[in-house]
């Protein structure tokens, strides 16, 4: 039986707005917002929409304890096949290059299919965020041939290359399930050199630290994956905690909630502003609302500055340049080497 | 209840500046220097001075080393074997000085 997520348990901090009011309530030396003018971005501004990531629902058939969507298998918020058009409309009616699918277990969506499909005629390069052991249930078994026919690129999480941690992350047996997955996935080609068929795997710290070095990690994981399960692999992405929803959470309840802030804080990396993600992404909810990135999603911190707030009513100047919508959690992007949706800015 | 070492005041440690900040200019340069990438890896330093932390029993040095040995990729495992390294050499330098007991012991003894 999967643990119940925080919406599910009616506790005050799966409220966005709680969360908010716990982050804007520490105290912080020098804003996110000054910071960023310090590195020579007086406003963070949008830099064109180069992917178009559509978080298509909080179900999910796993509870990571560090997840900032608070998905679950108790969630029921799912993108309409109505608001599923308007964004293959958009990415008809424009040259944004890619799609990335997430969620939630994003291929629980009924029209998960259907988008994929639909982009790849489109010649767009798909993207499936995938938590690996959704392929090994029962309905879905078909789904690695499915991604494969169609040159899905994979982003598969894979926390460590142990059980210990990964489980500690992700659940019970969860680790065995993905390196099972994962095999799957090369059998059809996936990861394997000159197949054409992306796998790259995502880590997050398993707690209140940030990763290490990307390039020293993927070196590491490829080698221990390779010895021990036999699993090969494209990149590998280093990804910081966001201190939203569970992984916030975790951060109050054992009391690192100010000490992890003031690391994020202190490791501010001017060079990492530069690439973050929200500066080239376009982040789509299950209701169509539009957002800066996915965390802001989870926020609810709307695009607010002049641009369309909903995907129905898209237009592209006015969100190609739009000004980003910051919050202390951003200080999670810029730490250390920099944290994105495709790892490290600056390693 | 006031303890005598207090994990917040690890952030208190830069105030040493204030009665020489030459000298602490100085440590700071070395110390950034004495861990950088060299030789040895930062995640092999960072396993030493974790390890060297235990045996100096340090607590702002272990909370601090705990810290910077996951952030450079060790896992539990490594970091507990490394205090097992500092434990052993510990044991092993109050054991080998029974050398010096059997010395002495040999020299009274008929």
């Amino acid at each position: 039986m999967a643990e119940p997520t925080l919406n599910k348990l009616r506790v005050p901090l799966a409220d966005p707005k709680v969360q908010l009011r716990q982050l804007h309530a520490l105290a912080i030396e020098r804003s996110f917002e000054a910071q960023v003018a310090g590195a020579g971005h007086p406003e963070l501004r949008a830099d064109g929409i180069q992917v178009l990531q559509i978080n298509v629902g909080k179900r999910c058939n796993q509870v990571c304890h560090h997840c900032h969507v608070d998905a679950g298998p108790d969630r029921r918020e799912v993108m309409s096949a109505e608001t599923v058009d308007h964004c293959l409309r958009v990415l008809a009616q424009t040259d944004i290059p890619t799609l990335d699918i997430t969620g939630g277990a994003p291929e629980l969506h009924p029209e998960f299919r259907r988008m994929v499909r639909e982009a790849r005629a489109l010649g767009r390069q798909v993207m499936d965020r995938c938590n690996l052991t959704i392929l090994l249930l029962p309905n879905y078994s078909d789904l690695p041939e499915f991604l494969a026919e169609n040159q899905v690129e994979v982003i598969a999480s894979l926390p460590y290359y142990l059980p210990k941690q990964t489980d500690a992350q992700r659940g019970e047996g969860v680790f065995d399930g993905s390196i099972e997955a994962l095999r799957r996935l090369n059998d059809l080609g996936y990861g394997v050199p000159g197949s054409g068929l992306k796998l790259d795997l995502v880590t997050n710290p398993v707690g209140a630290f940030l990763p290490a070095k990307q390039s020293q990690l993927e070196a590491e994981w490829r080698r221990e994956l390779a010895r021990r399960h036999g699993v090969t692999f494209n990149s590998l992405y280093t990804i910081t905690n966001m201190p939203i929803s569970r992984f916030l959470e975790f951060l109050l309840r054992s009391g690192n909630l100010e000490t992890y802030m003031q690391k994020l804080v202190q490791a501010f990396n001017p060079a990492a502003v530069n690439g973050l993600m929200c500066r080239t992404t376009l982040s789509v909810g299950w209701d169509g609302t539009l957002y800066d990135c996915d965390f802001n999603q989870m926020l609810e911190l709307t695009v607010d500055h002049g641009g369309p707030r909903h995907i129905r009513d898209f237009q592209i100047a006015p969100l190609a340049r739009r000004q980003i919508v910051t919050a202390p959690h951003c200080f999670g992007c810029t730490a250390g080497a920099g944290s994105s949706c495709g790892g490290a800015l600056a390693d | 209840m006031s303890h005598y070492y207090e994990s917040h005041d690890l952030g208190k440690f830069g105030e040493m500046a204030n009665g020489s900040p030459e000298l602490w200019q100085k440590f700071l340069a070395w110390y950034s220097a004495v861990f950088a990438e060299g030789a040895l890896s930062e995640r092999e330093k960072a396993l030493i001075a974790l390890a060297v932390a235990h045996a100096v029993q340090c607590p702002y040095c272990i909370d601090a080393y705990t810290t910077a040995c996951l952030e450079k990729g060790s896992n539990e495992e490594q970091m507990t074997e490394a205090v097992h390294v500092a434990a052993a050499i510990r044991g092993g330098a109050s054991l080998v000085h029974g050398v010096q007991m059997r010395n002495h012991l040999h020299k009274l003894s008929m």
